[in-house]
């Protein structure tokens, strides 16, 4: 039971801080929805529901970025690794617990996203966002990974897109085609291991 | 001893290398369908199977690393890996120029593999940007590591995702038939296979050496000053 105590107070500490200093999600739902208006104009008028629902993919991928790469921000700049990895906790909780987090906050912004591209582009299908919360879940795992591999280099900022969009591009192509069943695939691989990989990544910090 | 290993490493590369170039251009049968440009797939074929190979040895390596904390297994690893990208590069080089020649294209999306070698070089590239932004140590190694190992669990997958998206027009030579080729093919391809191989195995063990004297090296310059 300690590992899943330990699990909701990260993930409890990770949303408290977000409710209060109110610092990633208002961001990323100005993004998102800026990113719809930019798209609209890019498109020329009459584009079919199968292009429009491509940018939607585009937008929620770049906007999960956004999200992660603040995901480890305030962990790197008040030195609060090293109080993680010496908490007598495992330390693939402190993934898990960030993870879930990771995973609000992309569900918060994308409550938002897909009534606002139902709105401006053509309506979302129940497929779609049983694809999106598959989704979701696989950017969650392997970005918060990736996030925490970042924030150790020098450009961190950019170090992430580079390491996450390739990652991502399987993600893009299970979504635009509605194959949950490969979503839900990928979503299994990388949980495991990046649930298993974590504590190396952390280790030596 | 590494000296002497190396050299008969390097005279098995020349020897093979040589034979399967004369072999590809001078005993291979031209193909009824392509004419002479179907004989780059001796090339593109085994650079881009020795990619994989590359890359699954640098994984290898890296999981060597994780459980034995052996600083070689992670210079040994990234050397794999260093070797992958360009043989990766060559892939594409060879691909673009074999769609160029064969459907009148330098680029298609609908070649599951060529889009696939697109996706891992990219990822693999940011192998590169990840190393070179952290501070030599522990903490790079492991992160190295982890990359590497998501590297190979990527290839399946994203092979998958591209195979889903998209119409197969790309040639299957590899069917669970065995190969769909004439026997002198086959032979000529193995060579050339095996050519490649040795190559890799020769430029991994010159650029580790290498590595290894630098290290070496740096060490005595501290110590003298």
């Amino acid at each position: 039971m300690t590992y899943v105590s330990d699990v909701t107070a990260l993930a409890r500490k990770d949303l408290l801080l977000e409710l209060r200093a109110k610092e990633t999600l208002p961001s990323m739902l100005l993004f998102v929805i800026a990113a719809l208006t930019i798209f609209h104009f890019a498109l020329p008028h009459g584009t079919s529901h199968q292009a429009a629902l491509g940018l939607l993919w585009a937008a929620l991928i770049f906007t999960a970025l956004l999200g992660l790469t603040r995901a480890f921000v305030a962990e790197r700049e008040q030195g609060m690794f090293d109080a993680l990895v010496l908490a007598p906790c495992d330390r693939s909780a402190i993934w898990l617990g960030k993870t879930l987090a990771v995973l609000a906050f992309l569900v918060a912004a994308e409550v938002v996203a897909l009534p606002a591209f139902a709105a401006f582009f053509s309506g979302v299908d129940g497929r779609t966002v049983a694809a999106v919360a598959l989704a979701d879940v696989g950017i969650a795992t392997v970005g918060t990974l990736f996030g925490a591999m970042a924030v150790a280099g020098r450009a961190r900022e950019l170090l992430l897109p580079l390491l996450f969009l390739p990652m991502a591009i399987p993600i893009v192509i299970g979504g635009v085609g509605g194959y949950l069943w490969f979503l839900v695939l990928y979503d299994a691989i990388f949980a495991v291991l990046s649930w298993a990989a974590f504590e190396y990544v952390i280790a030596e910090v | 001893m590494v000296r002497v290993r190396l050299s008969a490493l390097a005279a098995a590369c020349t020897g093979l290398v040589g034979l399967a170039l004369a072999l590809i251009f001078f005993v291979a049968p031209t193909d009824a369908d392509q004419g002479f440009s179907q004989r780059i797939f001796y090339f593109h074929v085994p650079i881009a199977l020795t990619s994989y190979a590359c890359f699954g040895w640098g994984a290898w390596k890296a999981l060597r690393y994780l459980r034995t904390r052996d600083e070689r297994a992670d210079l040994e690893s990234y050397v794999a890996i260093h070797q992958g990208v360009i043989f990766g590069a060559l892939t594409l080089l060879t691909g673009s120029i074999w769609a160029k020649a064969s459907w009148g294209v330098w680029w298609s999306w609908s070649e599951n593999q060529l889009v696939l070698f697109l996706v891992l070089f990219l990822f693999y590239c940011a192998y590169f940007m990840l190393r070179f932004s952290v501070e030599p140590g522990p903490a790079r190694a492991n992160m190295s590591a982890v990359y590497a190992l998501f590297g190979v669990v990527l290839i399946p997958v994203s092979f998958l995702a591209i195979r889903l998206s998209q119409k197969f027009i790309h040639p299957v030579v590899f069917t669970s038939h065995g190969p769909q080729m004439t026997g002198s093919q086959f032979f000529v391809f193995c060579v050339s296979f095996a050519a490649l191989l040795t190559l890799f195995a020769t430029l991994y063990q010159v650029e580790l050496a290498g590595k290894r004297l630098d290290a070496h090296v740096r060490e005595l310059r501290e110590l003298l000053t």
